[in-house]
């Protein structure tokens, strides 16, 4: 019989139940909440007289919503204020730990979930939101789900689900200068398509991944959903490990070694059988920038914008349209009206740094409108500022915000304008994502620091051979 | 939940390959805190030419004539005839409701994107996938016979045409059976309570620090 794959063995390991009809009751250890997908699961609660199963396996976090300045004079739009007051309501009345946006601790919901110890390798996760794949970095199973789902597992602990199939991608070999986990997985978006893990578990592996540290880990990890998959997860290391260790909820002294022994086995088997593997050589990737209105839209820095073929012209020609960009451009021409620094795809201490660390003693460009620094939770700000990375933010022309989802998908006052192009380090160039009518270019953080420098895209090695 | 056995519609072509859960229903009317009330903003920033706010009145808004679901023909729809990947990024189950709350009970692509297709089936709509030759088919006569309506039967699994062509579709048991039954998920899940406090038990000896309290 043939190993199992790291999902097998998670998926195994929380099967409570199979029916005849194919489908399994899988138990959820931790559910992640946020204010947007959630107040209509807990109002199915209240009208069916349910409770919350177990309220400690759920955690709360206004992200979405939040503003990222003056925060201290409370939300202004009584629309997004009223939803955000509702969470903290529900976590009250259901006894379910928040951490509100006053507190320190607050943060984009994937960010403050690794960085809390809240989730941990082993574990099943799910939340309402489709990023929870970023969990996955960790060795955990975690995936987004829609509200009527939050509900069923604040009621039963529990999901019905149909297992996924296996695709492994690995990768291999050398990362050229410059070039970010951001970077690897564009590429692998470029090479599969967005729907190119539609139906599977990505598993993640290969000794270039290996090298990551834990949060490029969550970059990639982050992102397999824009490849189609709900899940992206990589096997139990001593990276990450040392990442885990000490966190406030990580298990305790007394605990770890016990906890360390189960999660060793969390790695796929040698011969476990994939019903899809990818081989990508690391030494291929160049810094990535898309063009276009999906994710797999993407090319190199030195590259043009395609011309469209028979079988694509149309959903071409209307990204195209919409983003005003003609075919046959090169990207460095691609000239920037905003930056954005955020995201929980890229707003952890390492993508602060890395930013920072181009911008050292430089000036964004005159025609830059506004750059943005939306730091990934409470602590990163902390860590960010002990360092002085805000100094060199703020000495180059950037804001230095309060953590949140910002202008990732612009649900707060951080957003495009029709028209306004922006080079983003999030994780959506979707029509209107970033506001009615707004432009946006996926990239890693080095080159939204670069870029905010040149007003337009560029060679980033140059600012790292200095 | 709502069950679902058969639907009469008229057809409504949107010929879009990737068409985002953004685009179906945008985030500004995410802020809602009710499960209702999103139909007026279904694919808002294709329908209208200005910029919707939450809770607007929508009946004087300018609408883009361009889209499909503006052109007289498909005023009525109640079946979306649709490309490939539909309802990929977001997990928002906002996008069904909206579908929902407009009318339509029926979508026909040939593929969708996880989340949203887990989610329909949560709000009694049914994703129908076909596959790339007959979308194209029922694309030309959708565009050449106005008022052109299909009937879907979901215990025989076929749809068949005003001239009486029919079309058989595949879909998971499981889900079908949800759907014609209109289960309440929950309280199906809460009979197997036992067996779940019993894998908890085990779950929580083997690995206790998943159960600290927060």
């Amino acid at each position: 019989m043939a190993g199992k794959t790291l999902y097998d063995k998670l998926w195994d390991s929380h099967l409570v139940r199979e029916d005849t009809s194919g489908t399994s009751l899988i138990y959820i250890d931790r559910q992640l909440i946020h204010e947007v997908t959630s107040p209509q699961a807990f109002e199915g609660l209240r009208l069916a007289g349910r409770k919350s199963w177990r309220q400690s396996a759920n955690v709360a976090v206004p992200d979405h919503n939040v503003p990222t300045k003056d925060r201290h004079k409370g939300i202004t739009d009584p629309i997004s204020k009223l939803q955000v007051e509702t969470l903290s309501t529900n976590c009250a009345d259901f006894g379910i730990k928040e951490f509100s946006m006053s507190d320190p601790n607050q943060g984009i919901v994937h960010v403050i979930g690794p960085e809390q110890g809240l989730t941990l390798p082993g574990m099943t996760i799910v939340c309402g939101d489709s990023h929870t794949s970023t969990h996955g970095a960790l060795g955990a199973l975690a995936f987004g789900i829609g509200t009527s789902e939050v509900e069923h597992v604040l009621a039963t602990q529990c999901l019905i689900q149909k297992k996924s199939k296996n695709m492994l991608i690995s990768v291999n070999g050398k990362l050229n200068i410059g070039v970010t986990a951001k970077d690897i997985i564009l590429y692998i978006i470029g090479q599969i398509g967005t729907a190119g893990g539609t139906g599977f578990s990505i598993e993640f592996s290969g000794e270039t991944i290996r090298n990551l540290s834990m949060e490029s880990r969550m970059t990639i990890c982050n992102m397999a959903i824009e490849a189609g998959a709900r899940s992206g997860m990589i096997a139990v290391d001593q990276v990450t490990l040392d990442y885990i260790k000490g966190r406030p909820f990580s298990p305790s002294e007394n605990e770890w070694e016990k906890a360390v022994s189960s999660w060793q086995n969390l790695k796929s088997d040698s011969d476990a059988k994939f019903d899809k593997v990818i081989q990508i050589d690391a030494s291929s990737i160049n810094s990535m920038v898309t063009w276009g209105t999906s994710p797999e839209m993407v090319t190199e820095v030195n590259g043009t914008i395609p011309f469209p073929d028979n079988r694509n012209s149309s959903t071409i020609d209307a990204a195209l349209d919409y983003m005003g960009l003609t075919s046959g451009t090169a990207i460095k021409d691609i000239q920037l009206d905003k930056i954005f620094i955020g995201s929980c795809t890229n707003s952890r201490i390492e993508d602060l740094r890395l930013a920072a660390n181009i911008l050292k003693g430089q000036q964004i460009a005159d025609s830059i409108k506004l750059a943005l620094v939306v730091p990934g939770s409470g602590p990163v700000k902390k860590q960010a500022e002990a360092e002085g990375l805000d100094k060199i933010f703020i000495d180059s022309g950037f804001e230095w915000r309060e953590p949140g989802c910002s202008m990732c998908l612009a649900m707060n006052a951080d957003y495009l304008e029709p028209g306004e192009r922006c080079a983003s380090t999030s994780n959506r160039n979707f029509e209107g994502r970033q506001g009615q009518g707004g432009r946006t270019h996926l990239v890693s953080p080095i080159m939204a620091a670069a870029a905010a420098i040149e007003g337009h895209f560029t060679n980033v090695s140059k600012y790292l051979d200095n | 939940m709502d069950r679902f056995k058969t639907f009469t519609g008229v057809v409504a072509p949107l010929n879009r390959y990737n068409v985002d859960t953004d685009a179906i229903i945008p985030k500004q009317f995410l802020k809602s805190i009710h499960r209702s009330g999103f139909g007026d903003n279904l694919f808002d920033e294709w329908r209208y030419l200005d910029h919707g706010e939450p809770g607007q009145d929508c009946s004087d808004r300018p609408l883009n004539l361009d889209f499909v679901l503006n052109q007289k023909r498909y005023m009525n729809a109640g079946i979306l005839l649709t490309r490939s990947n539909f309802g990929c990024g977001s997990s928002r189950e906002h996008a069904p409701w909206a579908l929902d709350n407009y009318g339509f009970r029926v979508i026909i692509a040939e593929s969708y994107a996880d989340i949203f297709y887990n989610n329909c089936f949560k709000n009694a709509i049914l994703p129908i996938c076909l596959t790339e030759g007959i979308i194209n088919s029922l694309f030309e006569l959708t565009l050449a016979k106005p008022g052109y309506t299909l009937t879907v039967d979901l215990e025989a699994q076929i749809i068949t045409d005003p001239l009486d062509t029919k079309i058989y579709f595949e879909i998971e048991k499981f889900r079908k059976d949800a759907l014609l039954e209109g289960l309440d998920e929950i309280g199906q899940t809460l009979t197997h309570t036992d067996i779940i406090k019993n894998f908890e038990k085990k779950h929580r000896n083997e690995n206790p620090w998943l159960f600290r309290s927060l």
